[in-house]
């Protein structure tokens, strides 16, 4: 743990002094050369790609010859595209859907696997077998369970008010599937981190609470959910950001049907580019993806005062 | 585009050592196609020699002909062809990604029409036109509805490589035995007969695979073709998206919708693909009585299910639709599939030379005796070889017949449309839309 002290550090920062005077940043680190590295890989590989992207939605270009100027024109177009208007319903749907289940979830299997039950060890490690598999073969192996004919969902559909196993090929259906899959998938992360949460939480907390007489579910209530406020903030920035990017999974399980029941933006961004060929507005769709995504996470971080970085443990 | 030199610079080991190391590999022949515009080109003969990259489709079978001309043609010519095989999927990507740089095959595997239409605007495949025009008996070889369907603006850019695909109405001879049906429907009003024997009887009339909308899209095509002809769709491929609003389409989505709400398909269609285990396998279990698909069906059939293969799997043309005016001879599907050649190939006419072993006689008799049936004129006496001689045969004269070989949609459409066009078909098989639903939906996409 990092401890501050009121007086500066021995060490002066020489290449900081302005800093060291206003007092924010009174830890004694290696200069600004350390951070090129990292700087120059992710100017490479994320800025510069995306500046192309946003330029590229000015232009037209199919992939042959060169982009040419083009103005707003997929910018009005996007705004008025019938496809892309019920996509983005979609994407915000399953997106709040995604974050309604994996939440309650991944929130019960961390909590309970930072305890110290026996058999916590082993079936941990089988909670957590999803995060080392592939999307596609998560998808594929999904798709063969939903087969309506030969599949699981030809035995239990009937349970659950598809007799005919038609799971997948219904437009609400399809959608749960999509939402079941990505559950089942990063489900485990997320428990993982809330399992670390868990587990830094006090343990005098809990004893505390023992000799006020609260249960369990008070003591999960009152403290542990108050103590993983930042770790709740951190699982939810990447789940909501995440699943701005969902493809790979409706590509192979859904192809964006029945009808267009899951096309969300990724896909949509996707058939746009690769089928179609008309990339400069895929690179309209993405460059709403990036903004979108940019936008939500400072929010988050902004309501829920996790920029503040105000500890969870002050006062103990 | 990065010299081998320049590469071993960076590592101690060259390019050319880990090709030899990756040995036959899939990833080294990708890795490869890099390579080989890189080597240094000829004296300057009719034909220099160098390399010739072949980009084609990973298909055992394929590929196994493919390589057959690719063994005789280097024996002949100082050019040497290689064949670069990629996966179904990623080769349109693959392919488009390549075109748009430097480093383009010289000879490429397409469908021809809508997926090489913007290469051929964008002035990067040689004209095949003159070659064919020179060559009286090489032009004379080819069945001419084929060939003609791979022209673009009059031009041809693409020579055939490999059988000819029709689309087929299958039937379940046992199963249509049961209820008591010697022959498949020949006409609409029979087919919606059968439908309701067929239901009564606890079987699906037709299996399809309604998660993938290409299988959906053979329905329409034939329902338009019978009704109005090749014409309304011409027109729509011609770029005037009014010709939706021709009445073949409206009546043609009007017998889709008649035919789902009858029970035409399972319930379930919608969640059903076309891989292992899904229309094809219900069908040949006898869950299902027929089956519109391409003539792959025939050779998966063969593989899969060799048992009802052999005794009980039936082919027949689509039936024809009282009151209208198309050719009940007519034929959807996919003429064939193409070769075509880049303009940037180091190599313009050894690629050339390549493709005139397409119509040679062991490249055609290899593929008859894999059981595909080439776009070759007069081949009927050669069909003996073939693994299923009366399917060979009942294919060929298919084609030899039909008045028109109407390419699928999705393929000779603008790439643009293609896709909403699927998306939008599907809905009308989910009863999402109408026929007023769909033409509005196709007429606005412009």
């Amino acid at each position: 743990m990092i401890t501050t002290t009121d007086a500066p550090p021995p060490t002066v920062d020489r290449w900081r002094p302005r800093r060291l005077r206003s007092g924010i940043d009174r830890a004694p680190r290696p200069n600004a050369l350390y951070v090129l590295p990292a700087a120059l890989f992710f100017g490479t590989f994320a800025v510069l790609p995306v500046i192309g992207v946003a330029v590229l939605s000015f232009t037209t270009w199919n992939g042959l010859g060169d982009p040419q100027p083009a103005g707003l024109a997929n910018w009005q177009r996007l705004f008025t595209d019938d496809t892309v208007l019920a996509a983005t319903g979609t994407t915000v749907l399953l997106t709040v859907l995604c974050w309604a289940t994996q939440t309650p979830i991944a929130l019960g299997l961390g909590v309970w696997a930072a305890g110290q039950q026996r058999n916590r060890a082993i079936l941990s490690a089988v909670f957590f077998l999803p995060l080392l598999l592939s999307s596609a073969a998560i998808a594929l192996l999904w798709k063969s369970i939903l087969d309506p004919n030969f599949g699981v969902a030809a035995k239990l559909g009937g349970y659950i008010g598809f007799p005919d196993g038609n799971i997948i090929g219904h437009p609400r259906g399809a959608l749960a599937c999509i939402v079941l899959t990505v559950a089942w998938q990063f489900v485990p992360f997320h428990a993982l981190l809330y399992q670390a949460g868990a587990r830094n939480i006090p343990r005098v907390l809990y004893d505390a609470a023992v000799v006020d007489g609260v249960d369990r579910w008070e003591a999960f209530w009152h403290i542990t959910l108050p103590q993983l406020r930042n770790t709740v903030i951190t699982s939810s920035t990447l789940m909501i950001v995440g699943s701005l990017t969902y493809f790979e999974t409706i590509l192979l399980l859904t192809n964006g049907g029945p009808g267009d029941a899951t096309h969300v933006l990724p896909f949509v961004m996707y058939v746009e580019g690769f089928r179609q060929y008309e990339l400069s507005f895929a690179a309209t769709i993405a460059t709403v993806l990036v903004v979108f995504g940019t936008v939500l996470s400072l929010l988050i971080v902004r309501f829920s005062g996790f920029a503040k970085m105000r500890s969870t443990l002050e006062g103990l | 585009m990065t010299t081998p030199t320049q590469i071993s610079h960076r590592s101690p080991v060259s390019r050319r050592t880990v090709m030899g190391l990756a040995g036959a590999g899939a990833g080294a022949l990708i890795l490869g196609t890099s390579a080989c515009g890189d080597d240094p080109k000829g004296g300057g003969g009719l034909e220099a020699p160098g390399d010739l990259d072949v980009w084609v489709l990973q298909d055992e079978a394929q590929n196994a002909v493919q390589n057959g001309a690719v063994t005789r043609f280097n024996a002949a010519h100082k050019a040497k062809a290689k064949i670069t095989p990629f996966a179904n999927d990623p080769y349109r990507d693959r392919l488009r990604v390549a075109m748009g740089s430097r480093t383009q095959p010289d000879i490429f595997f397409n469908w021809g029409s809508g997926s090489i239409r913007e290469y051929v605007d964008a002035g990067l495949l040689v004209d095949l036109t003159p070659t064919l025009n020179e060559d009286a008996a090489f032009k004379a070889k080819w069945i001419p509805s084929v060939l003609e369907s791979g022209k673009i603006g009059g031009a041809f850019y693409g020579i055939p490589n490999r059988g000819m695909q029709p689309v087929i109405l299958y039937y379940n001879k046992d199963v249509l035995k049961r209820v008591g049906v010697q022959q498949p429907p020949a006409t609409w009003s029979q087919m919606l007969a059968f439908v309701d024997e067929l239901k009564k009887a606890g079987i699906t009339p037709f299996a399809v695979a309604g998660s993938q909308t290409w299988t959906l899209l053979m329905w329409l095509e034939y329902f338009v073709d019978r009704l109005g002809g090749p014409q309304p769709f011409q027109r729509i491929a011609d770029g005037d998206s009014d010709g939706w609003k021709d009445p073949a389409i409206a009546g043609a989505i009007d017998k889709i919708r008649e035919l789902v709400d009858r029970g035409g398909f399972a319930s379930n269609f919608a969640s059903v693909g076309y891989e292992t285990g899904g229309s094809g396998t219900l069908f040949a279990q006898g869950r299902a009585a027929m089956h519109l698909m391409g003539s792959w069906e025939y050779t998966n059939q063969v593989r899969e299910q060799p048992q009802f293969a052999r005794s009980a799997l039936g082919f027949a043309t689509f039936p024809a639709i009282e009151g209208g005016t198309g050719n009940p001879k007519a034929i959807v599907g996919n003429p064939t599939n193409y070769f075509s050649v880049t303009k940037s190939s180091d190599n313009v006419e050894a690629s050339i030379a390549f493709l005139k072993e397409m119509a040679s006689d062991a490249y055609v008799d290899d593929y008859i005796g894999r059981g595909d049936v080439p776009a070759i004129a007069d081949i009927e006496s050669r069909f003996d070889r073939s693994p299923s001689p009366e399917f060979a045969r009942f294919v060929y004269g298919m084609v030899r017949d039909a008045s028109s070989f109407q390419l699928s949609w999705d393929q000779a459409i603008a790439n643009r449309v293609a896709q909403p066009m699927l998306t939008n078909l599907q809905k009308v098989f989910l009863k999402q839309l109408d026929a007023t639903g769909f033409v509005t939906a196709m007429v606005n996409l412009k």
